[in-house]
């Protein structure tokens, strides 16, 4: 007994003695185990992130942050791994600055795809239970994208202290989600978590039915089946309006290289090769813009864009008139010799371009509002096609003024309608002929700063909007910019309702035959100008 | 002629006892650069004729070849392929080059391939393509698609367990021929034909709104999806912007790409595409002792520390340094001494592996795969264990599973079927 008792006692204090241990051997552990992935491979990465994880403890949660941002390093001065943000290094687990960072000295601690996921999932984990409602509603969210025993338990205890409605909610979610991924959670809470993901998941509720039902049983399948059915016949109808926005985002694109075109070569008549390479000047404007701007006055980076229009403008315009001036006046109605000299001038501009600025792509960013993408109801629109839409109509509108309201757009039509008349009247033709062609050629300059957003900018750029310009300017009519406008959206959401079916390379081909046959029988295009003019 | 040849092997054993500066006053030898410095493919080509000069100055700086100082002669070919047919007859006829190095795309290589076998000259292509081919007057030394395909398609099913396929390239030769044969690779491993998706686009597409939505459906179907591109040149920049745009991440839907190096990159904002990966046989962030010293020695040459280095300016390297042996092996600078010579030989290539030419004209190279870095650079996450002997002939597919390459006597055949044991391709390949 007595033994049994004294051994007893010398246990409880052995244990006492361990647990009181145990706490300062934690808190020491973490620097270590942070410390040790100073030199640690990505296999071994992958079990110091999972240890870090189990400690439980939200010490570990900046560290892990910044090993998923790129921003935990190793100071090669002292084999320290810090954390770098603006120049400056922290320590890892006190967050207490230790001084400016060395670019030199410091190497990067690099993680691969798995290992960022596991990061996120270990940082949901953690910060879960953060004072703080944005980092709760990020914990959640995180949590979502990676399902787990664990973190089934660490919901439920969150949901039950949880106040904030929106973080609530997307526990709630959250829970619903981890429910249906496990194995061996319930049948009913499975059905009851069904509705949830349904409701709330947003887009990526069939993604998350559809893995719950491979191991559904036949009870629970029937449920998700419904849920899932009700979600696609929704989606459906989205899918369709989201194809009508693409399609009016590619309208808008054709209608911004289009629409100088239709100035020149609708009102003038001249068959201008060179078009497509005014758009690349005008894209590669935009990049000498955002290039001073990075080494000058990199907060002035998102007013970039609207520095760059007017430069662009006025540079292709002033381009556009050397042009007229040097070469087109003297081609005036011999279209054959116009389009063999402004296919050479177009080669030529295309190879001075690569002499200056080489031939690789040229690197333009887009500004923080021109990137990401928005939801809208069931619609995803990416903020750099919404705001070129919105561009589009905007140079369209104004140049409707431009022509319409003017004394130079009337200058312009009444010189293009009949030329010795408007001669006549005391109107200077060859000034209004280069003004004319300079608009045609700035307002390519214009598309160019759109298009720099959404593809390269390099030699060719131009290349590949010359014979879809040609297409919308003929297809919507010779001379008229209401043409022009519903043929580019026409040709847009056409194109764009074939490509699913008809896959992108044949979805072109059906596009250019529908064209041949429709320009069959209405050889002036969907709007044909009427009237004398026409004639001549 | 045959004068000529003993004297010239005559002067090479001369020569590999010593070496005399009077050998350095003979006429050079001249080195053709077929590449495009004008186009749609100037934008890659550039940079491969600029590395050409790199190594010839290089090699001039070590006393020549033979003692006989090297001489380039640059053609440019204006990404017009019957133009390149015209310009490699010029190169062979007229300057009299004795060997080539060009061409970045497959229809270049086909173009001109009847020239060099007429001609009897010698071609170095150093750009990874589809295969399914082998000429005795071309030496392939980018990679076959067993040297970079498959082992990325591995890479992706046994390390991040992708179940789901979409096979997204542009509308031509390479990707179509490599997506037939990872397609019969896929379902011989066992994935269900709706499990892969493929798409093709036309060269220089720009709007990728349809196609990346259409991958993000199929990739929400519960199984972990990829997408395998074989998307060339500028059609890449609109499509990874648009994966951006849309919140594709790489830990969703990963993109492992045969066609993006550093130097498609350079021109590039790569922020939002940190993940996504590229399979080669050569990183510009590899770190050996041979890559550092080249990479510096090219900063040096081309006045600029912004400049990459990439995979097909490796292959240059490979190839240049393998004629330079083969020829120095040879003594002399004939096609069929050099053709002989060749096969066998080793030079060290820039990630620390040994580049063997192989009796099929094809190089071993390592298999690297890379995540796209902020940095614009690459961080090499899985890499082969040996070296990848490279495959004329794909085993995956019927038509060309029994065929064979082999330059060396006796089979001396571009196509050996090993079945009927003759030389001349199978009923179905010869069909093509």
């Amino acid at each position: 007994m007595r033994p049994t008792r004294s051994l007893r006692l010398i246990f409880a204090c052995l244990g006492l003695a361990l647990a009181l241990l145990a706490g300062p051997a934690r808190a020491q552990d973490i620097p270590g185990l942070i410390q040790s992935m100073g030199e640690a491979s990505l296999r071994e990465l992958g079990g110091i992130v999972e240890e870090l994880a189990a400690t439980g403890d939200s010490a570990v949660a900046p560290a892990l942050e910044a090993l998923a941002e790129g921003d935990l390093y190793v100071n090669e001065a002292d084999g320290r791994v810090v954390i770098v943000t603006r120049n400056r290094m922290y320590d890892p687990v006190t967050q207490e600055e230790i001084g400016p960072a060395a670019d030199a000295d410091l190497s990067r601690i690099r993680i691969n795809n798995s290992l960022r996921r596991d990061v996120a999932a270990a940082i949901g984990g953690l910060t879960l239970m953060s004072d703080n409602p944005s980092v709760r509603l990020s914990a959640a969210r995180s949590m979502r994208a990676n399902p787990s025993e664990e973190n089934l338990a660490l919901l439920d205890e969150a949901l039950a202290a949880e106040t904030d409605a929106t973080v609530r909610g997307a526990m709630e979610t959250a829970h619903a989600v981890t429910v249906l991924s496990l194995a061996d959670t319930s049948i009913e809470d499975k059905r009851a978590a069904v509705p949830v993901v349904a409701q709330n998941a947003g887009r990526e509720a069939i993604t998350i039915l559809n893995s719950a039902l491979g191991s559904a049983p036949d009870a629970l399948a029937a449920d998700i089946r419904s849920a899932i059915a009700g979600l696609e016949q929704e989606r459906a109808i989205w899918a369709a309006l989201q194809n009508v926005w693409f399609g009016v985002s590619l309208g808008s694109v054709l209608l911004l290289a289009a629409i100088g075109l239709a100035i020149t070569f609708g009102v003038m008549g001249v068959i201008n090769m060179a078009h497509g390479e005014m758009v690349m000047l005008g894209a590669y404007t935009t990049f000498v813009v955002q290039d001073v701007i990075r080494r000058n006055a990199p907060e002035l980076f998102d007013y970039s864009l609207a520095i760059a229009l007017p430069l662009a403008f006025l540079i292709t315009a002033l381009i556009g008139i050397a042009i007229e001036r040097g070469v087109i006046r003297w081609l005036y109605g011999r279209a054959l010799e116009t389009l063999l000299a402004t296919w050479g001038l177009s080669l030529i501009l295309q190879q001075t371009v690569r002499s200056i600025f080489g031939p690789t792509n040229r690197q333009v960013g887009n500004p923080s509002w021109m990137s990401g993408s928005f939801e809208f109801y069931g619609l995803a629109i990416t903020w750099n096609r919404f705001w070129i839409v919105i561009f589009a109509i905007a140079v369209f509108a104004a140049l409707l003024v431009v022509l319409n309201r003017t004394s130079l757009g009337l200058q312009m039509r009444a010189v293009t309608q009949n030329r010795r008349m408007a001669s006549a009247m005391g109107i200077r033709t060859p000034f209004v002929d280069a003004m004319t062609f300079g608009l045609g050629s700035g307002i390519a300059g214009l598309a160019g700063v759109a298009l720099s957003q959404i593809d390269n900018v390099s030699p060719n750029l131009g290349q590949g909007y010359i014979i879809d310009s040609f297409m919308v300017v003929v297809f919507g009519g010779v001379g008229n910019l209401w043409g022009t406008l519903v043929g580019a959206l026409t040709l847009g959401v056409a194109n764009k309702f074939l490509e699913p079916y008809a896959g992108a390379v044949l979805g072109k081909i059906l596009i250019l035959v529908l064209i041949i046959l429709f320009i069959q029988r209405r050889p002036r295009g969907l709007f044909a100008l009427k009237g004398r003019a026409v004639e001549s | 002629m045959n004068m000529k040849f003993a004297l010239g092997a005559a002067l090479a054993g001369t020569l590999a006892l010593s070496m005399t500066p009077a050998y350095a006053q003979d006429e050079p030898i001249k080195v053709g650069i077929l590449h495009s410095l004008s186009g749609t493919m100037a934008i890659s080509e550039t940079t491969l004729k600029d590395t050409m000069l790199f190594l010839i100055e290089q090699q001039n700086a070590k006393g020549g070849l033979l003692g006989r100082q090297l001489e380039p002669v640059v053609v440019d070919i204006a990404s017009d392929w019957p133009l390149a047919a015209e310009k490699a007859r010029e190169l062979l006829t007229v300057n009299e080059v004795d060997a080539v190095f060009g061409c970045w795309t497959s229809v270049c290589r086909k173009s001109v391939l009847p020239v060099f076998e007429e001609l009897n000259g010698l071609l170095f292509y150093p750009v990874q393509y589809e295969g399914e081919e082998s000429q005795r007057n071309v030496f392939y030394t980018g990679a076959s698609p067993n040297q970079q395909a498959i082992p990325a398609v591995d890479y992706l099913r046994d390390e991040e367990g992708v179940e789901r396929w979409v096979l997204a390239g542009t509308d031509y030769v390479y990707p179509q021929t490599t997506n037939k044969i990872l397609e019969q690779y896929l379902l011989d491993a066992g994935v269900a034909p709706e499990d892969i998706m493929i798409n093709y686009t036309p060269f220089g597409h720009s709007d990728w709104q349809t196609i990346v939505s259409e991958i993000k459906a199929f990739g929400s179907e519960g199984k972990k999806t990829a997408v395998v591109s074989t998307i060339n040149g500028d059609a890449n920049v609109p499509f990874y912007r648009e994966l951006a745009n849309q919140g594709i991440a790489a830990e969703d839907i990963p993109v492992v790409a045969f066609s993006v190096g550093e130097e498609e990159l350079s021109g590039f904002d790569t922020t939002p595409l940190v993940g996504h990966l590229a399979a080669w046989n050569y990183f510009m962030s590899v770190e050996t002792p041979e890559n550092e010293e080249f990479i510096t020695a090219w900063h040096e040459f081309i006045g600029s520390e912004d400049r990459v280095t990439n995979d097909p300016m490796e292959a240059h390297y490979i190839g240049f340094n393998l004629w330079v042996k083969a020829v120095e092996a040879a003594g002399s600078t004939d096609p069929d001494a050099v053709i002989d010579s060749i096969v066998g030989l080793e030079t060290p290539n820039l990630t620390g592996g040994i580049a063997t030419m192989l009796p099929n004209h094809h190089v071993t190279k390592p298999v690297l795969i890379g995540e796209i870095q902020d940095d614009g650079q690459f961080f090499v996450v899985w890499e082969t264990e040996d070296l990848v002997p490279g495959d004329a002939w794909s085993d995956f597919l019927p038509e060309s599973a029994m065929l064979e390459a082999d330059w060396t006597a006796p089979i001396n055949c571009g196509n050996y079927n090993t079945q009927t044991q003759t030389c001349g391709g199978s009923e179905v390949a010869s069909a093509n």
